[in-house]
């Protein structure tokens, strides 16, 4: 069951991946990065890190896709027309994508393979070691998202003073 | 003129005692008496001039007022009346009257209640008032004969009995 | 008995008594708001126990129309389901059911019980409950959005979108507001948030946790779009909002998923500040009939609060759009961070039991 379950959610999450991609309707685009975000959940739920799961639903798929969405249909994007097949992006973009695929390969052989089971996924354990270990990058990392706060709001805001 | 608007009082801005005042008088409305009217079986009092659908009346002798002079069915602007006139017999009580409607139809599909008929009736026979429930099935029902028309209007006692006189 | 069939059990049940309290909500919506505005009401459909030769019929209840929701949901059904031509097909058809699905989702992990022979009344009682709650409810927003953009017409779309301003902004404050439970209770796990007060008090017994459940009354006003915030729907300026273009069933969904929310809101408030099932005086575990009278004042005061929800609808006029983010992000995010504080404070200085 759990091996089924773990193939039936990585396959459709890469299969809406693509589809994020290819499809040329922007809606139909975002739309595709909620379901493959959804089905990420599920892997992170297989994985016993239910805060996680959770999180990436309650954020990304309820807020920030939302808020894509809302940008997308502000705008409103008309869907893509077909372009002219260029050899030379398509082998750039081949090249980059190894390239990355082969970093991410070494790290993960790097990484130790340990079962990460009932630990890392529970709420208490990331409070934990949010609040410890990692509390100077997680400091920095808000500080950060106040800059980046208040840089928005002044930048929407310069021609009102 | 421009009024200057007091700034709100930190009572006022906290909202929640409004909100909760509000909301008790609308409590308060969850017990008083309703004024809705459960129509088919309560029916409204119409008040005094109402004018609803034209209505023939007779007097208090029985007669039908109307002498079929035909103004009404003339001066109506979407020709909703149909009279056919009859003469009164040699040896009736009301010879005097000439005429009497044989028939006297309204097309209660085309009148538009203006009231013009009541207005030129020039012996007070026709009248708007009282029925507002005007249903029928068909087209043909809507079409109110005399005797309906009469069987609405009732009697209307006339102090001067001028037919009598003449 | 098999774990699974009683899951299916308690999944059915859930859903049945959810729809069923759904129908009803909807004709205490149309009665109250009739009584606070001096009318009636409708008062003629009884549930009808026989039809007699010539049409009329032997009825239950006609008096308090309790077969108007019966009648209503044939109406639904029966009414033309009339697609614009100029409308996205897919996402006008996946709209109602995005919105309808979360808000019966929810209740995965809404304890509506304690314990009926052995068996916890709770779907999913997961270690992240009230998360999971608040993740399911953000994705109701899509079937808004995607029914507003879908619709391809202005006054839909308009909706759609102050829907999904309105629904993330909200879901903030909401989301802010509850940490202070959460601190006071030690765990996500909405199981252990009534077993907590059942220890203690009722959390809306301590003066700490007023402000915070003031904000989270009136930010579930805003997510379940329901007056004074229902700007999505906005009668009067937008011609219904983003279901203006959806008629018969599909306007149903959202119709029905517009109640079952407010009903979600007022169970997670049910569970969060007034104790869930408990209620002082009745024994916190016993036999079958403690399980079944648990359920029961759960269930009343779900009821009960779904009231209150109708009973401001028909009170408060609706608020402008700048008044309601200036509320969201002005008053309601600070107050909830002060809330926060407030409680910490309350917890260093041991007054929280805990």
């Amino acid at each position: 069951m759990h091996d089924q379950l773990f193939w039936f959610f990585s396959i459709a999450m890469l299969l809406s991946g693509l589809l994020v991609i290819l499809s040329r309707n922007p809606v139909n685009s975002a739309m595709f990065l909620v379901v493959a975000m959804c089905f990420m959940a599920g892997l992170f739920v297989l994985l016993e890190a239910h805060f996680l799961a959770i999180i990436q639903i309650l954020v990304y798929a309820g807020a920030v896709m939302v808020l894509f969405l809302f940008v997308i249909m502000f705008l409103d994007l008309k869907a893509e027309r077909r372009r002219r097949f260029r050899i030379l992006t398509f082998g750039g973009g081949i090249i980059v994508a190894a390239a990355f695929m082969v970093k991410v390969h070494d790290v993960v052989e790097d990484m130790p393979l340990v079962a990460a089971k009932g630990v890392a996924g529970t709420t208490e354990a990331v409070g934990r070691l949010l609040f410890t270990r990692y509390l100077l990058p997680f400091e920095v990392a808000s500080l950060l998202l106040l800059v980046a706060v208040v840089g928005v709001v002044l930048l929407s805001k310069r021609d009102l003073k | 003129m421009k009024i200057e608007r007091k700034p709100l009082t930190l009572w006022e801005r906290l909202y929640l005692p409004a909100i909760i005042s509000g909301m008790m008088l609308t409590f308060s409305h969850l017990f008083r008496k309703k004024v809705t009217l459960r129509y088919p079986e309560e029916k409204p009092e119409m008040p005094p001039g109402y004018r609803g659908q034209p209505v023939l009346v007779k007097d208090d002798e029985g007669r039908v007022k109307c002498v079929a002079c035909q103004l009404c069915e003339f001066v109506c602007p979407p020709r909703a009346i149909r009279i056919k006139p009859m003469a009164y017999p040699e040896n009736a009580k009301y010879k005097k009257v000439e005429k009497t409607p044989e028939e006297f139809e309204i097309d209660m599909i085309r009148c538009i209640f203006c009231g013009y008929c009541e207005e030129v009736c020039p012996e007070r026979a026709i009248f708007l008032r009282g029925p507002y429930s005007v249903t029928g099935l068909s087209r043909k029902d809507m079409v109110f004969n005399k005797e309906k028309l009469l069987e609405l209007g009732g009697t209307l006692p006339d102090p001067i009995k001028k037919w009598r006189k003449k | 008995m098999d774990p699974i069939l009683i899951h299916l059990i308690k999944i059915v049940g859930v859903v049945g008594v959810l729809l069923f309290i759904c129908a009803y909500i909807v004709l205490a919506e149309r009665r109250i708001c009739a009584f606070i505005q001096d009318r009636l009401g409708p008062n003629r459909v009884g549930i009808p126990l026989w039809i007699r030769k010539d049409g009329s019929a032997i009825q239950i209840g006609a008096r308090w129309a309790l077969g108007q929701p019966i009648i209503d949901a044939l109406k639904a059904i029966f009414k033309e389901d009339f697609v614009p031509g100029h409308v996205n097909k897919f996402y006008f058809w996946l709209g109602p059911m995005l919105v309808m699905a979360p808000a019966l989702m929810v209740w995965a992990a809404i304890p509506f019980g304690s314990t009926l022979c052995g068996v916890p009344m709770i779907i999913a009682d997961v270690n992240v409950g009230i998360l999971l709650v608040f993740a399911l409810a953000s994705l109701g927003v899509y079937g808004i959005v995607l029914g507003g953009w879908a619709s391809n017409s202005k006054y839909p779309f308009l909706g759609g979108i102050r829907g999904s301003a309105q629904l993330i902004s909200y879901e903030l404050c909401l989301g802010l507001s509850v940490i202070p439970l959460f601190m006071q209770v030690g765990s996500l796990r909405l199981t252990e948030v009534v077993r907590w007060q059942t220890e203690h008090l009722w959390l809306v017994c301590y003066p700490w946790n007023w402000l915070p459940a003031i904000i989270y009354v009136a930010s579930s006003f805003a997510e379940t779009n329901r007056a004074p915030f229902d700007l999505p729907e906005a009668e009067q300026e937008l011609a219904g909002g983003y279901n203006t273009e959806y008629s018969s069933m599909k306007f149903a969904m959202f119709f029905l998923a517009e109640y079952a929310n407010m009903i979600t809101a007022s169970a997670l408030m049910v569970v969060l500040f007034l104790g869930g099932w408990h209620l002082p005086f009745v024994p916190v575990s016993g036999g079958i009939a403690v399980g079944v009278a648990h359920i029961c004042i759960f269930l009343a005061k779900v009821c009960a609060l779904a009231l209150v929800f109708i009973w401001v609808r028909w009170t408060v006029p609706r608020v402008r759009y700048d008044q309601l983010m200036g509320l969201g992000w002005k008053v309601f995010l600070p107050l909830a961070l002060a809330g926060v504080l407030i409680t910490g404070l309350a917890i260093v200085a041991g007054w929280s039991p805990s």
